[in-house]
């Protein structure tokens, strides 16, 4: 067999490999967003209806309270809270994650390896594990079901991740560059906007949207600290189609994938900044 | 454009000082050169002179300002860094004429400039590759169009060659030289490579652990360094320097060896002084091989134990008195190790330093 041959059959049989494993990976939730444009009989049929006969809006429909049965379900309250509050914990994280990561990245202080071992520490408590006391403690400063209280849990979640990350990214622009740009005229802040944070921009990218998923996906701590349409979030939101004896499968996924769009959406946006591998060719190489 | 004076500066991290008290004046459009081993200081004294570091004491003036609590970008200076520290996400064109666009000027300015300065550099070409495209030498112009672009009062240069090859180096070492020459402005420049401030520099200063331990033309400081440190440093190869006491009028050697005290030192050393005894390499030759006249000289004879042929000359290992020394031999012949030859020592040329403070006799 021919070398080229060889490789080329190597080459196949990784892409049917990587293939069969991407499958795997996505019939789950391409399942969900079939589900959502497809009858419930059809979800429920046995044996299971692979390929989709028809495919129908209704679902939707349904949960925004157009069409003939409703459900009585404020999605687009939910979406906007959801929006509200994953966008505003994201932006804050990501304002706190550049101020700390730089610091850390640049400046020497006393306890610094501490203060960064701590707040990686404080990454690996579940956050599940603190449920009971931040319920107890938003229920006395009067922010439960409030966006506020979530606002504050996310943006906690998130800072650890995005200081980290963006500490990184600032840890490989050489110093020099910005002085190289106080000398030429910057302060320290226009050489910072100028330079050094075009340069971490997809790092900068790529925490925020890791932290805009982490709020926009997180169930288990929304499902505590909320109750109303004034703060419930998508994924609680869902469990609304749970009732005593049935559960309403079409609805749910009609409403997933309108969780699931965004994210991905979002994902594709700035996709390209979680690639680019900015080259330092400005130093030494 | 303007000088640059340093009075009584230093420089302190906590309670570590690490630049004791410097003082030095730099002329109008002079070409100064720090050099001096890694932890002697001199990288960390032109960042203050650019504002990169703070000043711990002492005052620091450029043209006739105080300088000392201005920030790098009012004191009107350029520095080219040793990583060149170029921006990486702009192109050449927008590298050079950065400085320019912040500090306000209007496109036709920056575009002229940039268009001067790649024309000197011979970067016209480049203007629209980015950094990552270009070679070694190629970043090292651009830093230095960087530099020039702005019309500054004084280059700072830190290091700008060590990245290089060695042949780019003395390549770039030539264009750096002929770059002053072109844009006469005051320059301080920062090496560790004494070949660098022998060639570039109009005056060298040699720093050891935060101190200046001489300033003087390269010739200066080649010809009468202070120190068996700046004798050293300073002369490829580094001078010899053999231990010795004053006795009956003679160096006299450990091994028993006597030399006669050089003219021009002989009421500058007392008998029973122990000193150090120092002559470069040039000033050793085997008899008929040596490159000048000189007016006093002895003749002492020694063994070869190595011979580093370079062409022109020979580099002769040997020994004297149980250290090694190191002889040159011009219009060289075949030597063999453990041939003894006669070789003609210039005392004119010789230096004798206190054993006690490592200081020339003549500094005294």
């Amino acid at each position: 067999m021919s070398r080229a041959l060889k490789n080329r059959l190597r080459a196949t049989a990784l892409w049917f490999a990587t293939f069969l494993l991407m499958i795997v990976i996505s019939v789950p939730g391409l399942w969900v967003v079939l589900s959502g444009f497809r009858p419930n009989r059809e979800i429920l049929a046995k044996p299971p209806v692979w390929i989709p006969e028809k495919l129908t809006l209704n679902n939707f429909a349904k949960i925004f309270g157009f069409g003939q049965d409703q459900v009585a379900i404020p999605v687009l309250e939910y979406f906007r809270n959801s929006l509200v509050i994953a966008t505003t914990s994201t932006l804050i994280a990501l304002i706190i994650g550049m101020a700390g990561g730089y610091a850390f990245a640049r400046f020497r202080f006393r306890f610094k390896n501490t203060w960064f071992l701590g707040l990686m520490l404080f990454r690996t408590v579940p956050g599940i594990a603190l449920s009971l006391p931040v319920f107890m403690l938003w229920s006395r400063l009067g922010i439960i079901d409030t966006k506020l209280g979530l606002i504050i849990v996310y943006v906690s979640l998130n800072v650890p991740f995005t200081i980290w990350l963006i500490d990184g990214f600032f840890r490989q622009i050489p110093g020099s560059l910005s002085e190289a740009a106080q000398v030429d005229g910057c302060t320290r802040w226009q050489a910072f906007w100028r330079i050094e944070f075009p340069l971490a921009r997809s790092g900068i990218a790529a925490a925020g949207v890791f932290a805009f998923l982490t709020s926009w996906n997180e169930f288990a701590l929304a499902s505590q600290l909320t109750r109303s349409t004034d703060s419930k979030t998508l994924p609680v939101g869902l469990m609304d189609f749970t009732a005593q004896f049935t559960i309403d499968w079409a609805g749910m996924s009609a409403m997933a994938f309108i969780i699931i769009v965004p994210a991905l959406i979002l994902t594709f946006i700035v996709q390209k900044h979680l690639i680019a591998g900015l080259t330092f060719g400005g130093v030494k190489g | 454009m303007a000088g640059i004076k340093l009075e009584n500066v230093t420089k302190a991290y906590g309670k570590l000082e690490v630049v004791h008290g410097i003082d030095l004046e730099i002329a109008h459009n002079e070409f100064v050169v720090l050099v001096g081993p890694s932890g002697c200081g001199k990288s960390t004294t032109l960042r203050m002179i650019a504002g990169l570091e703070e000043i711990t004491g002492g005052v620091v003036r450029i043209g006739d300002r105080v300088v000392n609590e201005l920030p790098p970008r009012k004191r009107n200076i350029s520095m080219v860094f040793q990583n060149y520290a170029l921006y990486p996400h702009m192109n050449v064109r927008d590298n050079l004429g950065f400085g320019l666009k912040i500090a306000g000027h209007t496109a036709a300015v920056i575009e002229e400039r940039v268009a001067e300065a790649a024309d000197i550099l011979g970067l016209s070409e480049l203007l629209d590759r980015i950094p990552a495209e270009l070679s070694g030498g190629q970043r090292q112009r651009v830093a230095m169009g960087r530099a020039i672009v702005r019309h500054p009062d004084a280059f700072l240069f830190d290091e700008p060659l060590s990245n290089l090859d060695a042949k780019l180096r003395v390549q770039m070492r030539a264009e750096i030289k002929k770059l002053h020459a072109k844009v006469a402005t005051t320059v301080v420049y920062v090496t560790h490579d004494q070949v660098e401030a022998m060639t570039l520099a109009d005056r060298i200063v040699v720093m050891k652990d935060g101190y200046i331990e001489q300033i003087g033309t390269p010739m200066d400081v080649f010809n009468h360094p202070v120190s068996t440190f700046v004798a050293s440093f300073i002369g490829s190869p580094p001078m010899n320097l053999i231990p010795a006491t004053i006795s009956d009028g003679t160096v006299r050697f450990t091994d028993g060896t006597a030399l006669p005290v050089p003219n021009r030192l002989k009421d500058l050393v007392r008998e029973g002084q122990e000193v150090v005894f120092g002559i470069r390499a040039d000033d050793i030759t085997p008899i008929g091989h040596g490159i000048h006249e000189a007016r006093e000289t002895t003749e002492i004879e020694l063994e070869v134990d190595l011979a580093e042929l370079l062409g022109s000359e020979t580099l002769i290992y040997s020994r004297l008195a149980g250290q090694e020394v190191q002889c040159k031999m011009f219009d060289p012949r075949d030597l063999t190790p453990g041939e003894r030859l006669t070789f003609r020592l210039s005392l004119d040329k010789a230096h004798i330093f206190d054993a006690a403070s490592l200081q020339s006799v003549r500094a005294h």
